[in-house]
């Protein structure tokens, strides 16, 4: 069974997202990580861009395949996890935590409302 | 509805993830994951559950002719337990399968060819078969591989009267297990010493259970299998390889076994032979941050050369790796390229096909004793 964190918010897509104030910390939640297997690059968005929700602005690779990653929420990337880079496999084994993949400062705070409760996301990775 | 193998609930057990694969669903990696299942063969022995494959006896006093006909090969004077890769080609030349073809004695031949190719290959077999030739298929057989260094050891544990340290590499001998028949050929597709193991599948899932008992050996998926014969350089049918690409452009010309003829595509292969193609098949080692994968355009400058038929990453060399197809004029190693991913380029060079030594036996027969 992988692990849910009950103060995180989530998309259908399987990342989760941690609100602190207007900033948004994403990643990939630990069942996709375990769906997808050992993790050995990951493309981070550039610090500055723009993003829109939905739109695919990281990439995540397996040994057999590339997962596209979805900001959750428009903003500007503020911060990305640069040590994902070197160290990919953090996301398997800490996704909730060191694998953290960018930060993004929200530009509209309505679509907060769209994203997914952990009991919500239970049913879906279920 | 996917065809399953005789293992299938052996791996639903081991906690594999199944996937559908040419047809079959088929465990893609066990819970040990796909790196560490890579390194357990490169280091240990591991089992792989190869039943989807097809397996058949061709029998008959024209089956060396007959298979001479039916692949650049000659198996005129291919010698008893003497195993051979090589590939069905059709009358253009072009790739239908490969294939490994094992003379058992003069008039038996054992051929074991792709899952998602059978169909195929049964019909143009059949459809060439001289008479009095028969094609049978082995159908009530499971094919188990076992792989790495620890395989002889491991293997020999269950066999206590086969002579596996006199086997040589791409050889097959005839045991028994419980009293059961077995096929044993040494060799495999992952560049590690091996064996491939023909067993009867009723009988099967207790051989598996019994090679599981052995520490040294684990099961492995389709995923690190692929990740290991990408390492060798070895082709995959249907990427790799296909109708459309002949055995010269596949740098698989030392299949065409020298002044043989007569065979389907021999009179576009001979003299293709002799000179260099447009474009062949080789390595492609990223030295750039990325992946690339099949389908990856691979450039000089502005130009077009290429374009990957499988890549991924290597977990040997912890590195970015991939084959395909580039303009013969520039497939020398070292030549600098750039592939293609989502738009950017990333830096890459030509590399030979195996991104690593082989570690098989020598394939020197022993003269009987």
């Amino acid at each position: 069974m992988s692990k849910i964190i009950d103060s995180l918010k989530y998309t259908d897509q399987h990342e989760w997202i941690k609100l602190d104030g207007d900033i948004a910390t994403i990643g990939i939640t630990d069942h996709a990580q375990g769906a997808l297997g050992d993790l050995v690059f990951v493309e981070l968005p550039e610090v500055g861009r723009t993003v829109k929700a939905h739109e695919n602005f990281a990439v995540v690779e397996s040994v057999k395949a590339a997962s596209e990653v979805y900001a959750p929420l428009s903003g500007e990337v503020i911060e990305v996890n640069t040590a994902l880079s070197s160290t990919p496999e953090v996301i398997n084994s800490a996704p909730y935590d060191a694998g953290w993949i960018c930060k993004i400062r929200i530009s509209n705070k309505a679509e907060v409302a769209a994203l997914m409760s952990a009991d919500a996301y239970k049913d879906l990775a279920a | 509805m996917n065809n399953k193998t005789p293992l299938y609930s052996e791996h639903v057990k081991l906690g594999a993830k199944i996937c559908p694969f040419a047809g079959y669903d088929m465990p893609i990696q066990y819970p040990l994951g796909v790196i560490k299942e890579h390194e357990w063969v490169r280091e240990h022995a591991g089992l792989f559950d190869v039943s989807h494959m097809g397996q058949a006896f061709v029998k008959g006093a024209a089956a060396a002719a007959f298979f001479s006909r039916v692949t650049p090969s000659s198996f005129m004077k291919t010698p008893h337990g003497r195993a051979k890769y090589t590939v069905l080609t059709n009358d253009k030349g072009g790739i239908i399968d490969d294939l490994i073809i094992t003379r058992m004695n003069d008039d038996t031949f054992f051929v074991v060819f792709n899952a998602g190719r059978k169909d195929v290959d049964r019909a143009w077999m059949q459809k060439n078969l001289p008479p009095a030739v028969s094609f049978e298929e082995l159908a009530n057989n499971a094919l188990i591989a076992l792989q790495g260094p620890k395989a002889e050891s491991a293997l020999q544990k269950l066999l206590p009267t086969a002579n596996l340290a006199a086997q040589a590499y791409m050889t097959i001998l005839e045991s028994e297990w419980q009293g059961v028949p077995v096929l044993v050929s040494r060799l495999g597709y992952t560049g590690e010493d091996g064996f491939e193991i023909s067993i009867p599948a009723n009988y099967s899932a207790a051989f598996w259970n019994k090679l599981l008992e052995n520490s040294d050996v684990k099961p492995i998926g389709l995923a690190a299998r692929d990740s290991l014969r990408l390492e060798m350089g070895y082709p995959l049918y249907g990427h790799d390889l296909t109708e459309e690409t002949n055995p010269i452009e596949a740098s698989l010309s030392w299949v065409m076994t020298k002044g043989h003829q007569g065979y389907f595509g021999a009179g576009v292969l001979v003299p293709a032979s002799a000179t260099e193609p447009a474009s062949k098949r080789a390595g492609i080692k990223l030295t750039g941050q990325g992946i690339a994968r099949e389908g990856a355009e691979i450039f000089v400058g502005a130009e077009k050369i290429g374009a990957l038929t499988s890549g991924g990453f290597s977990p040997s060399l912890k590195q970015a790796i991939g084959q395909g197809y580039i303009a013969s004029q520039y497939a020398n190693e070292g030549q600098a390229v750039e592939v293609e991913v989502r738009g950017k380029r990333i830096a890459a060079v030509v590399h030979a096909l195996s991104f690593m030594p082989a570690k098989t036996r020598s394939s020197s027969l022993k003269k009987a004793s």
